[in-house]
């Protein structure tokens, strides 16, 4: 479904502080996949999220989404099939526009906004069956603006914003990095039964040791821009936190 | 009493200008200087248009055309040759000087006695006829503006001012977003020249210099109306830029009228809009920020 092919990401190329982000790096992600990515600080895992979905552009090699290529697409024409959910909770959502505005916003995903008025009744009633599933009682709250709302509120809306559009990969940068342990789970629930419901296919960076072993299907670690291992289904299920811990002393 | 009177007419017609300011600055955040130039841009437009008899239904989409270019020329210098915001709209506003001087051949144009907007005789009496007059003006652009910042194309352009990463990754081209944003502000601000050039009677290359300051204090001042009154419907925040521009334009219309030298004007608008501005944030105040 999502190839990476070769892909090299140079940064201060040809400087004393020359860093090799991306090495000749190759992945394929299959359809339905919830790949969970882990890694040192500065192994690349986060340049990888870059690179798909287009806020950094690509060295060389090639990237192909459902055969086709896309490395050539700025990140807003690739939103369309690519949805990102930050590591800041604040900046999956815009503060000074209500919760209904936002999901608005949200479900008009990579097409063109036009002078319509989009938000009619149809809509609300759509968007509160939505905000339902989080039972943080934010149905009520639909015109009260996002910056009103915690991290955790905001975070977990950010996750669900993902399906109001149909979108094919979501692409999860340490989304509960920021939150508290409770506001962590919750977060991550919703996102393992999203994931579930829409048979989302997912790119899932987290430093959280049990997340990584909890949460997903598959796992990479990568290092120094390359990869360094790959366990599928089998593998990943008798994978315990310690070894995680270990696989980092090695680095 | 006439002396407050041609306060608030002139208020008015600076309303346009200040509507495109609130938007470029509060909804885009993006601080936009070309303002200086497109509304004397919008003013010799005006000018040419009526001293060469052309007729209104051709002179008015001249003159929001004229604006929106500016604008346009702004928002691409930032855009694409990622030059800054502040930077980009002091280029365009010092270029539009020569513009302007060029377009009009002379550095002064009188208009008194030409076909204008306020030839149009709703009323007898002229001062209430250019109040109306301009009144319809403002609510046609407030009932549009609400219109637009209401639509999905609004939303976006809100988003863009206040969440860029967001609205990207949401697949929105924000550059464009931008320059069709400051296209429309920039024919606004233009709008208000010509405005103020057939309400004042003549057309000047110098009436632009500093307009954008007084813009900016109407802004402030309305913005504290909004956030003393806690209003949050967009359509009262348009009209409390009416009551902003009204409110600066009288307070200045004062401080004339208490025999204050009027070279020393736009040292007084200064003072005045930094008192507007600080004021707000000073411990004394604290109220106006409590949420």
């Amino acid at each position: 479904m999502l190839m990476l092919q070769n892909i090299t990401k140079v940064f201060f190329k040809d400087k004393p502080n020359e860093i090799n982000a991306l090495d000749d790096f190759s992945l394929t992600i299959h359809q339905g996949d919830f790949l969970t990515v882990v890694g040192a600080n500065g192994s690349g895992k986060s340049t990888l999220l870059n690179v798909i979905s287009g806020s950094e552009m690509i060295d060389g090699g090639k990237l192909l989404l459902n055969e086709k290529s896309i490395e050539a697409f700025p990140d807003y024409k690739r939103s369309k099939w690519i949805a990102r959910v930050f590591q800041n909770p604040l900046q999956g959502t815009a503060s000074e526009l209500s919760i209904l505005d936002n999901f608005r916003l949200a479900s008009l995903r990579g097409q063109s906004k036009t002078l319509k008025i989009g938000v009619d009744e149809k809509f609300k009633t759509r968007v509160k069956e939505h905000l339902n599933l989080l039972g943080m009682g934010l149905e009520n709250k639909i015109n009260q603006p996002m910056g009103g709302l915690s991290g955790g509120q905001r975070q977990a809306l950010t996750m669900l914003m993902t399906v109001m559009s149909e979108v094919k990969v979501l692409l999860l940068d340490e989304p509960t990095a920021a939150l508290d342990p409770r506001s962590a789970n919750k977060v991550m629930e919703l996102a393992d039964q999203l994931i579930q419901e829409y048979k989302l296919t997912v790119v899932f960076i987290t430093h959280n040791m049990k997340e990584a072993t909890n949460y997903g299907d598959r796992l990479i670690q990568m290092s120094h821009g390359k990869l360094k291992r790959d366990l599928g289904k089998k593998g990943k299920k008798e994978l315990k936190p310690q070894d995680l811990y270990e696989w980092f002393n090695e680095d | 009493m006439d002396f407050y009177l041609a306060a608030v007419l002139q208020a008015l017609c600076f309303t346009p200008m200040c509507l495109g300011i609130y938007i470029t600055l509060k909804v885009f955040n993006f601080p936009d200087i070309t303002t200086d130039g497109s509304y004397t841009l919008g003013a010799v437009i005006c000018a040419l248009g009526m001293s060469n008899g052309l007729p209104l239904v051709l002179t008015v989409p001249a003159i929001l055309v004229g604006g929106a270019l500016a604008g346009i020329s702004t928002a691409l210098i930032h855009t694409k040759l990622k030059v800054n915001a502040l930077l980009s709209g002091i280029l365009m506003m010092t270029a539009l000087y020569s513009v302007n001087l060029s377009l009009m051949g002379r550095s002064n144009i009188p208009l008194l006695g030409k076909q204008s907007f306020f030839s149009l005789s709703l009323v007898s009496d002229t001062d209430l006829n250019i109040f109306l007059i301009t009144l319809i003006i403002i609510l046609l652009l407030i009932a549009g503006l609400n219109y637009l910042l209401k639509s999905d194309f609004g939303l976006a352009m809100r988003a863009t001012g206040n969440n860029e990463v967001m609205i990207r990754s949401l697949g929105v081209n924000t550059g464009s977003i931008k320059i069709i944003g400051l296209a429309i502000t920039n024919s606004l601000v233009a709008l208000s020249g010509a405005l103020v050039a057939q309400f004042q009677g003549f057309t000047d290359i110098n009436m632009g210099i500093g307009i954008v300051i007084s813009g900016l204090g109407s802004v402030m001042i309305a913005e504290t109306v909004i956030r003393l009154f806690r209003i949050e419907r967009m359509i009262m925040n348009l009209c409390c830029i009416v009551i902003g521009v009204c409110l600066f334009q009288l307070v200045l219309a004062f401080t004339l009228s208490i025999g204050i030298d009027a070279n020393l004007l736009k040292l007084l608008t200064s003072c005045f809009v930094l008192l507007i501005v600080a004021l707000p944030n000073s411990k004394w105040f604290k109220f106006l920020n409590a949420k």
